[in-house]
């Protein structure tokens, strides 16, 4: 079983030239868990990948598995499996074959990529040309692609866009279980709730700068809660709920309570003999904080 | 043995997509018909219009060279192709990951570009011999088959077609738009070329910097060409110069196509 290494970046710093699209990036992604990786488009989470992947030089910095940089490891593809956003195919080619000349390139055996067409589930389409390939099928031979080289560490480059509700299930679990198995497991995101329920740590970025890095959880900072409730008469139940003392806004379905929990508008309802249509506590700490993070330009 | 696992890799890049038969295709149909067609002409209607422009002992070299006269611009765009469409599918991002040396990797496709044009050679000769030989049997014309000098033509032409398409290989890191390679490759082979080497062929001084040119390097090193008989002047070149300096061209392009295109950054 390979054992994942961390992947870490010191002082990463990438200029194009007036703007900084990476700037000063410290941090550790340790093996054992998802890390999403996320920020709004342009952030610089591509440009901090291909560094991470010898594909970019970066201005000034490191990015390293370990302390060796990419192009120094011994067996680059059996070490570290990636997958860009750009779908790098040629059209022409057959699935399998794509597969076979990156693993005679890197020297693997002659069944690498029959084992990984079948752990994506592309086994059945192999020698078909990719240019007739589905986004959703091309976002799986990019993960085959990743995975040839049984790698201890996957670095992949919004691996969820594209796929549909049964992929993100798939790609879920599998990513889930390769953390298990003790791989290092980095993947970026521009939607949080994309990766949210996939992810155990988070690395936020926005220009280019780390904005937040600690568990999923430690982003539901913030202790606003709402509820959303709903009745026939709505007015005279808004009316209610604010002479409480809430702060009532007025949605199409229903009626939206800041600061509030569930069981106390319930309560109101009854005391006031209104019948109750419909009534639900809403969490927005995660996505907030995110939006709040990435700043206005972060707008998803 | 990262050299040759690039190079394995490169050879099945070649081989799993349909370019390289599509051009193959193409070239034997054109060197065929040229081949055959100007033996017809030279061996059988040309005597009967008051003598032969070639003697006869020439016409078999002068007709086989054709696989290189005319069939050169195979190799050279097929050696293209393979690097432009590297940046074109955005395929250099995978060929990097799997050999982040990117010299290797370049010095793979450089290498295996040297034995398609050998086969692209070999296959250009198979059309202009078996056309032009039975067109000149059939004329009467004794097409030379068992003599020396034409196994070492043979031979040497192979060898220009190979550095063909390693000059490919230069132009296409060079300019790594992939329909700016084809055009340039198109418009030098076919117009720019003919024409600079007729033009240079006026004076002294420009016919020394003329059989530096490309095509009649090759022509120099494969010692027989349609336009040597055009321009009677000749190339001052030996064969093995001829040779060198389209070497020489293949490498030095590479090189500088390495520094230009193939080692900044994928993004």
């Amino acid at each position: 079983m390979p054992t994942g290494v961390p992947i870490e970046f010191a002082h990463l710093t990438k200029t194009f030239g007036t703007v900084d699209a990476v700037s000063d990036l410290s941090l550790t992604v340790e093996p054992g868990q998802v890390t999403g990786f996320l920020g709004p488009n342009g952030a610089g989470k591509t440009t901090s990948l291909r560094m991470l992947l010898g594909l970019v030089r970066p201005t000034s910095g490191t990015a390293t598995f370990g302390g060796t940089p990419y192009a120094a490891l011994e067996s680059p593809l059996a070490t570290v499996g990636a997958s860009l956003e750009a779908a790098s195919f040629h059209p022409g080619r057959s699935a399998r074959n794509h597969l076979a000349v990156y693993a005679q390139a890197a020297g693997l055996p002659k069944t690498a990529p029959e084992a990984a067409l079948e752990k994506v589930g592309l086994s059945g389409y192999a020698d078909r040309r990719v240019g007739g390939y589905s986004l959703g099928m091309r976002q799986r031979l990019g993960l085959a692609f990743a995975l040839l080289g049984d790698p201890a560490v996957l670095v992949l480059d919004e691996p969820i866009n594209g796929l549909d509700p049964e992929g993100i299930k798939w790609i879920r679990l599998l990513l889930r279980g390769m953390a298990a198995e003790g791989r290092t497991v980095l993947i970026s995101s521009h939607l949080l709730s994309e990766v949210q329920q996939t992810v155990d740590d988070v690395i936020i970025i926005a220009h280019g700068k780390l904005v937040h890095r600690g568990e999923l959880s430690s982003l539901d900072v913030s202790d606003s809660k709402q509820v959303q409730v709903n009745a026939d008469d709505r007015e005279r139940l808004a009316e209610v709920i604010r002479s409480a003392g809430y702060t009532v806004a007025s949605l199409r379905s229903g009626v939206l309570v800041e600061n509030a929990e569930a069981a106390e508008i319930g309560r109101l309802a009854f005391d006031a003999g209104i019948p109750v249509t419909a009534l639900s506590q809403k969490r927005t700490g995660l996505e907030e904080s995110f939006l709040a993070l990435v700043g206005e330009e972060g707008a998803l | 043995m990262k050299l040759v696992a690039a190079v394995r890799s490169e050879f099945t890049k070649v081989l799993s997509t349909r370019l390289w038969w599509v051009l193959a295709v193409i070239m034997v149909g054109y060197v065929a018909l040229c081949a055959g067609g100007l033996a017809a002409i030279l061996s059988g209607v040309g005597t009967r219009a008051g003598g032969p422009v070639v003697p006869e002992a020439q016409l078999p070299l002068l007709i086989y060279s054709f696989a290189t006269a005319v069939g050169y611009v195979f190799p050279v765009l097929f050696g293209a192709l393979a690097v432009t469409s590297e940046f074109r599918f955005q395929a250099l991002t995978p060929t990097f990951l799997a050999q982040p040396r990117r010299v290797i990797a370049l010095s793979g496709k450089f290498i295996t570009m040297l034995l398609v044009g050998a086969v692209f050679g070999v296959i250009a000769l198979l059309a202009s011999m078996g056309a032009g030989a039975g067109v000149l049997a059939g004329f009467g014309v004794d097409p030379l088959l068992g003599d020396p000098e034409v196994w070492a033509f043979v031979g040497r032409s192979v060898l220009a077609m190979a550095l063909w398409a390693v000059i490919g290989v230069g132009l296409g890191t060079l300019v790594p738009s992939q329909v700016a390679a084809i055009v340039i490759v198109l418009a030098f082979t076919q117009f720019l070329e003919p024409l600079l080497r007729f033009g240079s062929s006026i004076t002294d001084w420009s016919a020394q910097l003329g059989q530096f040119l490309p095509g009649a390097a090759s022509d120099a090193l494969v010692g027989s060409s349609i336009f040597l008989i055009a321009t009677p002047a000749g190339t001052g070149l030996e064969w093995w110069q001829g040779g060198l300096v389209l070497a020489g061209i293949a490498v030095v392009a590479t090189v500088i196509g390495y520094f230009t295109s193939w080692r900044r950054d994928v993004s």
